[in-house]
């Protein structure tokens, strides 16, 4: 059965926007989103919520959540599904796709590189991450719980590629952390 | 607008939802009056109004061109397993969630015979005869001129 999106689709939908906005700006704050809808499992309500704020029939998208997620997902945004190398936002409930294949932008536009959208087990003010870079004053920590094995190195790999590059949004429950490309994990 | 409303390649659900479409909501309440109450619904998106593009086609080979936007309302909802579309025209919020709410109910199988015979069957028949009765006001002013062959 489909569940709703946002009750109140452009409210709601702003102040999605902005938490993800709060949260690029500030790499590894742990931002709350309310309200957000409750989209069929497995994806997570801050899931929903980006999916229902960011995505439209032209932002082509990655999933990995199953049929109901994918009805839900098309019903309430529109956009149309993409392999995960064409995608522009990439939603993973479990692991996922090698990072070095997805759509890092190009040199002329590197804002077309794809935003990496990700569940994980639990998100900490306080943990094994220390961060550094743009947005944060010295260095800030943050504890997440469930990231797929060789993640960060992945990750680490793509930073010769500056500035084309990933941009990745922890998921957990209605809260989410940002770790923009230009952030640097120490 | 250009199906007929019994052309045979039409499946039930169309032809109950362009009759509804085309009820107003005074229309729709009223013979919503003879049957049992709905089950409630949940709104899943709408009732929003927006523009559509119209397209037309001038004779068979032309090329499709945007005739003009039309305004129109759409809404969908949920009621228990089933899911109910409305899009109609005009900005009427309620119409197109009553709609919306009757397209799901006649997915079920227990409400479906009922809504059929009180609202579906008499939209459908005003209007047809509506339709016809337009169509013979028309038909009055039609002027046959002479053809060369004929004017002697």
């Amino acid at each position: 059965m489909m569940q709703p999106g946002f009750a109140d689709p452009v409210l709601d939908a702003q102040s999605a926007f902005r938490a993800v906005l709060e949260a690029l700006s500030h790499p590894g704050r742990i931002i709350p989103i309310a309200p957000a809808p409750i989209p069929p499992a497995p994806l997570s309500p801050a899931m929903g919520a980006l999916a229902l704020a960011l995505c439209d029939a032209d932002t082509p998208v990655w999933q990995d959540g199953g049929a109901q997620a994918a009805d839900w997902l098309r019903f309430h945004t529109g956009a149309p599904f993409a392999e995960a190398p064409a995608a522009m936002f990439l939603f993973a409930t479990g692991r996922p796709p090698a990072l070095s294949t997805l759509n890092l932008g190009t040199d002329e536009v590197p804002q077309d590189g794809a935003t990496l959208v990700l569940n994980v087990a639990s998100l900490k003010a306080q943990g094994t991450l220390r961060l550094r870079g743009p947005g944060i004053k010295d260095e800030v920590s943050l504890g997440v719980e469930g990231l797929p094995e060789n993640f960060l190195a992945e990750r680490a790999a793509l930073r010769p590629h500056f500035p084309r590059g990933l941009d990745i949004v922890f998921c957990c429950g209605a809260q989410i952390a940002a770790l923009p490309r230009t952030t640097e994990v120490i | 607008m250009t199906n007929a409303p019994t052309s045979p390649d039409r499946t039930d659900r169309q032809i109950w939802m362009s009759v509804l479409a085309r009820a107003s909501a005074e229309a729709l309440r009223e013979h919503l009056a003879d049957v049992p109450p709905l089950p409630a619904h949940r709104r899943l998106k709408g009732p929003d109004t927006g523009l559509v593009m119209l397209r037309g086609r001038a004779g068979g080979d032309g090329t499709a061109f945007n005739l003009m936007e039309a305004t129109v309302t759409r809404c969908t909802v949920s009621m228990g397993e089933h899911m109910g579309h409305a899009t109609v025209m005009g900005r009427d919020l309620a119409q197109a969630e009553l709609a919306a709410a009757i397209d799901a109910a006649l997915q079920n199988p227990e409400l479906r015979d009922a809504l059929m015979a009180s609202v579906v069957e008499p939209l459908a028949a005003s209007q047809d005869s509506a339709r016809a009765e337009t169509a013979r006001k028309a038909e009055a002013t039609r002027v046959n001129f002479f053809t060369m062959a004929t004017m002697r």
